[in-house]
């Protein structure tokens, strides 16, 4: 019985980790400065927490193993022992905290920054992300780098002005809204995050970022994404019962692409 | 009463006669442990079935359970789940495996039933009062399951019920679903108030002569510091809910902004927070999360203690820890929401903190490894589910050093990584313990042996099933798949990498483990019949419920509280006559009358 315990439990140990060394099922691609610093922070903390975990199991395993076969001498009568205390209460302290504060640089790369100026450049764009049940509205300000002003009382999905948009207004005349994202390689990108209903969450699996879209506050986000190719954008906060069916695509496209994409969706605004 | 050296004589309280005040409105602990256990074991089942139903509409979508379309012909029209009968079936079972088996069975039903008996007290502080208890949370568990059958059926916005979706009518099918549901939560806040209050006040107050603090076992320790957690975190909970009640009923608007627009309709409420609701409901719920395992973990060392032959490897550094559990558990809930909007800036002291509480988690695992180092291990089925207990609870603590850092949760969030690393630690784990437990105090409860064979057969299929069902959703959440998605085949993405694969492994696991539990439940009743009559301590255990006769008599101790001479776990003692000392042994009786003078 000794044996076949810790056989079990050591098998059942190795099999959950094995995958994860071989990286048999991995994450996406990442796509972004951040979404690789993000995978090392990840890989620093799997070679850790690896350690303790097999430590734990083989240590377990083992101990059943030696001290589950018949033996003849009794049981050490020991009720514990303060340096053994000591050193594991070190040790785990050491290595959980570290980590948190290794990967406390990586949080403040994705969140820090939100105050900073986010007006449109050269080397800038700015996208407003607005989730509704159960689908996503880009919105672009267009060449004048300004959006337009919202009134709720022109929200008609049916007409096909779903946020709302005041087009009277002369920053809302040029200002594009898209259920796909399109975003030029290699740029600094800004999104700000809304939501007409309830909680969604924005979730591009290759730039490993994700925030909830919540009713009344903006959110913001932003990448710089260096690889071309379309990427999935998935709803990640339970919204209703479309939630599965709330997805989009993220285009990261060249930059003449890009330019041709956003003159085409400007030139279906004329009609 | 052999083991009893000295007792201190009580006034005894006459038994009642009918069968009503015996078994139905029973003030005695030991009945209303009893049943606590019966109705988690009726939701376990039940909310058990639920995951059954999840995983199958996963992964055949199109395959009609033909009873399904006659229980709910409109969520399930031609035995067809949509999907959100599929969201309403999802919220379902948490709320039932979180509130109804978690909660109630480790703490109310085990709690109840021992930890009066293990501190030497005829009944409970308040007997009353735990009635109350019990039956408020019946009363709970009533509304929980009008939900289904009220119109619109059951809630479809999950077992957190974050607003809008909960607090607005027109952001789901609508309907009094999710009033029933608040009602059943709140009902179950007040219940658990109650049961905590008398657990805490009895542990205090009604300990027998000579058990100091630092002499009680381990699972009273950890009964007593989950009722702290259980009476500071209820009330919180308690006045969300109402709060979520007024907004859908009462036109309120403490969770809804302005501004909202739902299918083109304004949304008539202004000046609420969703974040409020977050903030208020995981202020709860994370104390939850260690009201569900700290009965668990306190079983299980007194089990791998019982069973290695030897005293626990550092009785006080585990107090300490669950003590440090407990304290740091309030202060953690923040890492429910780094993905909520809230301030970075608490996101990074959310996760400092968050890691902290990793560290009396890690002492506890090393100093079961330390019981079971250098013991003569008896491999009882009881021992068997603390190990894998220790096994279980391991696993899925690892994954919480990932998703307590904000940047490596800002991927896995609401992944199926997540659904893992809780249903390991939280769900499986706690289970263990309960399972552990069953088998351990069967024969104290009914006065009869559970058959070990039945037992070990049930560890086995389970213990691998298990790992079988949430070993592979942390691949799921790595390529990432997100939870609370009713379908596979309709996400493109969802399809690649091996996915589909992953998912009907996990199906097939889950349809065989469930299987089994069936194992324990004929064990249960079977044994309740027709098993070995059990003597007064079979596992020749230390602690004082195992002084009283299988099962002990209506006030416990016959009106004879026994003096306590030593702490809980005095295994291989040298010199003694026995490779145990009873708590309630005097020296002369451990060492025989020689001994007892040097």
């Amino acid at each position: 019985m000794a044996f076949l315990v810790a056989l079990v439990v050591w098998i059942v140990a190795l099999g959950l980790a094995i995958p994860f060394f071989t990286q048999w099922w991995w994450m996406p691609p990442a796509i972004t400065e951040h979404a690789r610093a993000v995978d090392s922070q990840f890989n620093l903390t799997l070679l850790g927490t690896g350690i303790i975990f097999i430590v734990a199991q083989a240590a377990l395993g083992y101990a059943v193993f030696r001290f589950g076969r018949k033996r003849s001498e009794p049981a050490d009568y020991v009720h514990g022992s303060d340096r053994w205390e000591v050193l594991w209460t070190a040790a785990t302290t050491i290595m959980f905290v570290g980590l948190t504060l290794m990967g406390y640089t990586v949080w403040a790369e994705a969140r820090f920054l939100d105050d900073r100026n986010v007006t449109p450049s050269a080397d800038r764009i700015v996208i407003e992300v607005t989730g509704q049940q159960f689908v996503w509205n880009m919105r672009y300000p267009g060449a004048d780098g300004k959006f337009g002003p919202l009134d709720l009382s022109l929200v008609d999905d049916a007409m096909g002005n779903a946020l709302g948009i005041n087009r009277s207004h002369p920053d809302a005349k040029d200002d594009v809204v898209t259920p796909r994202m399109a975003v030029p390689v290699n740029k600094e990108v800004d999104l700000i995050l809304r939501t007409k209903d309830v909680l969604h969450n924005f979730f591009v699996p290759e730039l490993r970022i994700k925030l909830d879209t919540v009713p009344g506050l903006i959110g913001r986000l932003h990448f710089k994404a260096d690889k071309v190719g379309t990427y999935t954008v998935a709803c990640s906060e339970l919204c209703g019962l479309g939630h599965h069916e709330m997805g989009s695509y993220l285009d990261v496209m060249e930059q003449a692409d890009f330019d041709k994409w956003m003159a085409d969706q400007s030139a279906y605004l004329q009609y | 009463m052999s083991e009893v050296a000295q007792y201190v004589e009580v006034h005894r309280h006459p038994e009642p006669k009918s069968f009503l005040w015996k078994y139905i409105f029973s003030i005695d602990h030991k009945v209303i442990g009893i049943q606590y256990l019966m109705l988690a074991l009726v939701a376990a089942f039940l909310g058990m079935g639920l995951s059954l139903l999840l995983r199958l509409r996963l992964v055949w979508p199109n395959d009609p359970i033909a009873i399904l379309g006659t229980l709910f012909p409109n969520g399930a029209p031609d035995g067809l789940m949509t999907p959100e009968f599929y969201l309403s079936m999802l919220t379902m079972h948490g709320t039932i495996m979180v509130f109804m088996v978690l909660t109630t069975a480790p703490q109310g039903g085990f709690g109840n039933y021992f930890l009066p008996i293990q501190i030497g007290a005829a009944d409970m502080a308040f007997p009353r009062l735990n009635m109350l208890s019990f039956w408020t949370t019946f009363a709970s568990f009533l509304a929980l399951i009008m939900a289904f059958f009220v119109q619109g059926g059951a809630p479809m916005s999950g077992w957190t019920a974050y607003p809008p979706l909960s607090a607005v009518h027109a952001a789901t099918l609508g309907g009094t679903g999710q009033d029933w549901w608040i009602i059943s939560i709140a009902l179950f806040c007040v219940a658990s108030m109650l049961g905590a209050l008398n657990f805490i006040v009895t542990t205090l107050h009604l300990r027998a002569k000579g058990l100091t603090m630092m002499r009680l076992p381990l699972t009273v320790w950890t009964w007593f510091v989950t009722a702290i957690l259980g009476l500071l975190a209820f009330g919180v909970l308690l006045a969300a809910g109402v709060l979520l009640l007024m907004d859908r009923n009462l036109g309120t608007s403490f969770f809804v902004p302005a501004g909202l627009i739902i299918n083109d309709v304004p949304v008539n409420h202004s000046g609420g927070s969703p974040i409020l609701w977050q903030h208020l409901f995981w202020f709860f719920g994370h104390p939850e999360v260690y009201i569900a395992i700290l009965p668990g973990m306190g079983v299980t060392s007194h089990l791998l203690s019982t069973f290695a032959r030897k005293p626990v490897f550092g009785y006080r550094a585990m107090v300490y820890a669950v003590l440090a559990i407990g304290a740091l558990g309030f202060v953690v809930w923040g890492h429910h929401m780094f993905v909520s909007g809230m301030s970075p800036y608490s996101g990074f002291v959310f996760s400092v903190l968050t890691m902290c509480i990793g560290v009396p988690s890690a002492i506890k695992t090393f100093n079961w490894i330390g019981t079971l180092w250098g013991g003569k291990i008896r491999f009882t089925s009881p021992m068997l589910y603390a190990i894998g207990f220790v096994s279980l609870f391991v696993t899925g603590g690892i994954s919480g050093i990932f998703l307590g850092q904000p940047a490596i949760d800002l991927f896995f969030h609401d992944t199926y990584f997540v659904v893992a690393h809780f249903h390991l630690i939280m769900g499986v784990a706690a289970i263990f313990g309960m399972f552990g437990g069953m088998a351990f105090w069967f024969p104290k409860m009914f006065g009869r042996m559970m058959s070990e064979g039945l037992n070990k057969l049930h560890f086995w299929i389970t213990f691998i099933g298990v790992y079988c069902i949430f070993g592979p959703m942390h691949y799921l959440g790595m390529l990432p798949h997100p939870r609370r998605y009713p379908d596979i085949v309709s996400v493109g993405y969802l399809m690649e990498g091996g996915a589909p694969q992953i998912h009907y492994f996990i199906t097939i696991a889950a349809m065989i483990t469930v299987t089994a539990q069936f194992l324990f439940l004929i064990n249960l009743i079977w044994s309740l019949f027709a098993g070995k009559k059990a003597p007064d301590n079979p596992w020749d255990a230390t602690t004082l419920e195992w002084a009283v006769p299988s099962p002990p008599p209506h006030d416990n101790f016959a009106g004879k509280i026994p003096v306590v001479y030593r702490g809980p776990y005095e295994f291989a003692v040298p010199k003694a006559k026995r490779d145990f000392v009873m708590q309630c042994n005097s020296d002369e009786m451990a060492y025989g009358p020689a001994a007892a003078g040097d």
